[in-house]
């Protein structure tokens, strides 16, 4: 006979929130091909970017005078080489460490912002959260490539400049998000419990609400890096951004402007890399937003 | 000794001819099975389930929460999700108000459309969610009335007000103007049950249809239900997990546990004679009124919890929990349905024996 | 005081919630959830609140935690009056009074695990000296409430609803609390749960001798587990009495209504039901006088004129009715 305890095998009658790593999840984000692939991709992508410039016989600075205008695959560089003969792999991979470190950091730093403002705005309500959330709204109004353009005109920007001006455009969607959550869940009976606890705000805000948010910050992470690169892109294909000869994916498409007839390849490769990455981001966000979701079980 | 032999096949009881329907049958219901698809594997949500419904009876439908009673309902109007996620077994037979019978599982969709309705209506627990946000009420009734009928839309709309002042509502004229909202939770559900009776269904199924209300309006629910049927002689099958209502209520009980008939019998042998040890333990242990105040300290509370459908134990289902559990007897394979009695079936090996030793 | 002390002392509370204001209208409305309530609740008794949807039960006990500010009167805990303190003043008190809420699936933080949930009253104020301490503090928590140590680690999704509710009870305890609030701690389990959860209470309340405000709508529950009983109808009390007593002897006619409409498992059990007309009025245009009046089978044209205060009329039996002269059924 059972004791009035019980073996834990009553049914979890309700949909149950799956915890952060448990394998529905992953199950479900595995079964999401393009996730996956995405996920690969960039793996991938970033370890060469981090470890190839070590392995490639060029450095991206290296000029090879004679052999300017190389087409892909016709020697020893293997995409090929720029105008001043420059091994374009070599670039490519530089470029993708500084795009990508671009992209990560941006949306560090836009997810910081956003997911305090959010936290607050929501958890507090009230003027404070009315004042928050106008303000979010006011900067959403604003297109934010102009203003990225228009900041960079006038100082001219290192990396770190880019990065902040990029992650300040790009952390209200997040903002938004994160208010919406938490002002759900802080009507929830748990989130009353620690407050008749006599939890400060600050746990409230982070040990209970913030961790039942975070499958929608996830997310918006990976969302938010694909904007990041093809930000970075747009204001270095403009000239604003990263200035050459640090290469950047965006700032290589810049260059190649003048030569889109003769040497296609010098669009073409940092462009295909730009899409392949964003285009991955955005994947993985896809499959996040699905693996994370246990509603989705259902299909 | 009323023990059917273990030969006879499951779930055939003697007084039960499977071949017709006797005459004051409205519903028969045949080793209905109802399983879901599930990524952790198939849910058996009902199993085997056979009873029947007369002209103006009402039969309730007991058990806990996941025990497979909205499922069999859902399953009888064939209301479940489609066929790959959902498997249906068995057979469902109504007896609409032309005497005709409808073999419900084997009929065209189209065809299943109009029975559901005109022949037989359901009611839910919680009615917001089944009457349109952004429909007048009497709109909504009238449309009811006319899916079912040649009438006008004046005349749906007479109709719809005979309706509502039928199900109690105050003031039909300018209630018909309301929007659900507009509504309080009980005026709601006689809305709901008025566009279930819209077009006389011989047969009403009321899934939980006070349990989400207070108890004066319940009250006033039950009573109502209870008026319609004395006035109409519909069968109703009426599903609840509180005894009280059953008590109150019904003719007749079927108790499930785990998706299974394990008890079927009168409404007073099974208050007053319960067999199953599950059905047993659910009238001790719910707290009573007119008992209160005299109170003995603990309540006999049933040990444990449900079990998960997905490891449904190889014998008996309630085994786990049972105190009169034989290992060779419960957990060999599921006890049969057996009738005990005139009208009085359980599903426990051990039913015969038990019933000897304990004072009727 | 002659009685046993008053741990907890409501008088006069009201709460009130702004509604918002409609487009072109002059005054602005209130939800009166609370219109005057009070009430003593002794020291190791268990006092139920009762009443249908929207009586403003649930809000007297968010009132009494100060989980909300209430918009007038008095609310004393062991002697001190909390009306009005501040977060901080509340701090020491929160250790004193838990609530254990309805919904098990809602109450309990799906991120976390049993021993984080458990955990947290004792870090918030700083009850356990050491890690192993507080392991200890956990286990026993547990065991109390009939769950084993190794279901620490595990999270809520993983219990059953009873089993849940349980955890909750076992949070509330870990402060060592004097009161315990309880919001409907069984009204969404199962029947055969219902009874494993009010039979915990019965017993932690024996042993930790702990006093409880129990809010629910099930007589038959609150009958078995209450010493008294307070009746309230929107927003006001209408009668207070011990549980025998007003079940035996019911003097307000809301109460004999509610325990009329109660379904008694019993098919023998024939009774004349008194069905109340309509449904309960809106709180924001609760009737004059007596707010039970548009459903009272005994309303008299004076019953609408002032509104009856709760008075005594039996040793510890308390209505708020002006007729004297009724004979009121009983159930049993
Ligand atoms: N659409 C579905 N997909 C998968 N499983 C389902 C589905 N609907 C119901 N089930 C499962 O079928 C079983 C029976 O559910 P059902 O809704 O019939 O229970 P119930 O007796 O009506 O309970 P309650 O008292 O909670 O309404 C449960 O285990 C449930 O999880
Ligand atoms: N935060 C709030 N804002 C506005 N109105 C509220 C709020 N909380 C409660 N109310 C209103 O106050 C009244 C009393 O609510 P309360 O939750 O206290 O009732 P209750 O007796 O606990 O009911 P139930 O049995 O449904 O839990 C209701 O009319 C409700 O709509
Ligand atoms: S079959 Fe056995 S385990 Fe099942 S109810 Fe009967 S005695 Fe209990
Ligand atoms: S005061 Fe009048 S209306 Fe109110 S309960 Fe008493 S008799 Fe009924
Ligand atoms: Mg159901
Ligand atoms: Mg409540």
């Amino acid at each position: 006979m059972t004791s009035p305890v019980g073996a834990i095998d009553g049914p979890p009658a309700k949909p149950a929130l799956t915890s952060r790593w448990d394998s529905p999840a992953l199950r479900r984000f595995r079964r999401h091909r393009l996730a996956v692939f995405g996920a690969v991709t960039i793996l991938v992508l970033t370890l060469a970017c981090i470890v190839g410039p070590f392995l490639l016989p060029f450095t991206d600075t290296f000029i090879d005078i004679r052999q300017r205008f190389a087409p892909p695959l016709s020697g020893a560089h293997v995409l090929g080489t720029d105008q001043l003969g420059r091994d374009m792999l070599a670039r490519l991979l530089m470029a993708g460490r500084i795009s990508l470190a671009v992209g990560f950091a941006a949306m560090a730093i836009s997810m910081v912002i956003g997911v305090c403002v959010g936290l607050v705005a929501g958890y507090y309500g009230g003027a404070i959260g009315a004042v928050l959330m106008r303000f979010v709204d006011a900067m959403l109004c604003f297109p934010s490539i102009f203003l990225l353009l228009a900041v960079s005109a006038f100082i001219h920007p290192g990396v770190e400049t880019i990065i902040l001006l990029i992650a300040f455009t790009a952390w209200m969607e997040v903002a938004r998000i994160v208010e919406a959550q938490i002002k759900a869940l802080r009507e929830r009976d748990f989130a009353v419990a620690a407050e008749a606890l006599g939890a400060s705000d600050a746990r409230v805000m982070i040990r209970e609400l913030l961790p039942n948010a975070i499958a929608p910050i996830v997310v918006a992470a990976t969302l938010n890096v694909a904007h990041a690169i093809l930000a970075e892109s747009y204001i270095s294909f403009l000239g604003y951004g990263i200035q050459p000869p640090t290469p950047s994916w965006g700032n290589m498409l810049d260059n190649a402007q003048g030569y889109l007839t003769s040497a296609p390849w010098l669009a073409m490769l940092p462009g295909a890399m730009i899409t392949l990455a964003v285009t991955s981001f955005n994947f993985i966000g896809d499959g996040l937003r699905d693996a994370l979701d246990p509603r989705t079980d259902a299909r | 000794m009323t023990a059917t032999p273990a030969l006879v096949p499951a779930m055939a009881p003697v007084t039960r001819s499977a071949a017709s329907m006797a005459e004051d049958v409205v519903l028969d219901v045949e080793d209905l099975s109802v399983s879901f698809v599930s990524p952790q594997g198939i849910v058996p949500a009902a199993r085997e389930v056979s009873f029947e419904v007369r002209r103006g009876e009402t039969l309730a439908m007991v058990g806990e929460s996941g025990s497979g009673k909205s499922v069999t309902s859902l399953a009888i109007l064939r209301l479940t999700p489609p066929a790959p996620q959902c498997r249906i077994e068995g057979r469902v037979r109504l007896r609409a108000g032309d005497r005709r019978v409808h073999d419900l599982l084997a009929l065209p969709e189209a065809r299943m459309r109009e029975l559901r309705g005109s022949a037989a209506a359901m009611v839910f627990q919680e009615p917001m969610t089944s009457l349109n946000p952004v429909h007048k009420i009497g709109d909504q009734i009238a449309e009811a009335v006319r899916f079912h009928s040649a009438l006008s839309k004046r005349g749906a709309l007479d109709r719809a007000a005979e309706l509502l002042d039928l199900v109690g509502i105050p003031d039909v004229r300018r209630r018909m103007s309301s929007y659900p909202h507009q509504l309080s939770g009980g005026m709601r559900q006689r809305v709901m049950i008025a566009i279930a009776l819209s077009c006389e269904p011989v047969l009403l199924i009321a899934d939980e249809p006070t349990t989400a209300l207070d108890v004066t309006i319940q009250a006033q629910i039950l009573e109502l239900l209870h008026d319609l049927q004395q006035r109409t002689q519909m069968a109703l099958l009426f599903i609840t997990h509180n005894l009280g209502v059953v008590a109150e209520i019904a003719d007749r009980v079927i108790v499930m546990y785990a998706g299974r008939v394990v008890e079927e019998a009168a409404v007073l042998p099974l208050f007053k004679r319960p067999l199953m040890p599950y059905t047993q333990g659910l009238l001790r242990s719910v707290p009573r009124l007119d008992l209160a105040g005299r109170r003995c300290d603990e309540l006999a509370a049933i040990p444990g919890n449900v079990p998960d459908p997905l490891a449904l134990p190889p014998g008996c289902s309630f085994a786990p929990r049972c105190a009169h559990r034989v290992p060779e007897l419960c957990d060999a394979r599921v006890p049969l349905l057996e009738g005990a009695g005139a009208e009085h079936f359980v599903r426990c090996a051990r039913w015969a024996s038990l019933a000897e030793g304990a004072p009727p | 005081m002659k009685q046993p002390e008053a741990l907890l002392e409501v008088r006069d509370l009201h709460k009130w919630f702004p509604l918002r204001r409609r487009l072109l209208s002059r005054a602005r409305e209130v939800v009166k959830a609370v219109d005057g309530v009070s009430f003593d609740v002794r020291r190791g008794e268990v006092l139920s609140l009762v009443g249908e949807s929207g009586s403003g039960k649930s809000t007297v006990g968010r009132s009494v935690l100060r989980l909300t500010v209430p918009t007038a009167g008095t609310i004393r805990f062991a002697g001190t009056d909390i009306t009005h303190f501040s977060r901080r003043q509340m701090r020491p008190f929160r250790q004193r009074m838990q609530l254990v809420f309805q919904d098990p699936y809602a109450s309990l933080n799906p991120r976390m695990t049993v021993e984080g949930i458990l955990a947290a009253p004792l870090e918030i104020h700083g009850r356990a000296a050491s890690r192993s301490d507080r392991r200890d503090k956990i286990e026993e928590a547990l065991r109390l409430v009939g769950l084993l140590p190794q279901h620490a680690a595990r999270y809520p999704h993983e219990f059953s609803g009873g089993q849940r509710q349980r955890i909750g009870i076992a949070r509330a305890l870990m402060t060592g609390p004097e009161l315990l609030i309880a919001d409907e701690p069984v009204s969404a389990l199962d029947v055969s749960i219902q009874a494993q959860v009010v039979n915990l209470l019965v017993e932690l309340k024996r042993r930790l001798g702990l006093t409880i405000l129990f809010v629910a709508h099930d007589l038959a529950v609150v009958g078995h587990i209450s010493d008294r009983i307070a009746v309230m109808y929107l927003g006001r009390l209408v009668e207070l009495a011990e549980t025998r007593e007003l079940f035996g002897n019911p003097r307000h006619p809301y109460t004999e209504a509610l325990l009329s409409a109660a379904p008694i498992p019993d098919p023998t059990f024939k009774r004349e039901r008194i069905v109340l007309a309509g449904d309960i009025p809106s709180p924001v245009n609760p009737p004059s006088g007596c707010s039970f009046r548009t459903r009272c089978p005994y309303a008299l044209p004076a019953c609408g004129e002032a509104r009856p205060p709760l008075r005594e009329v039996a040793p510890g039996h308390f209505k708020a009715c002006i007729r004297d002269d009724l004979r009121l059924r009983a159930p049993g």
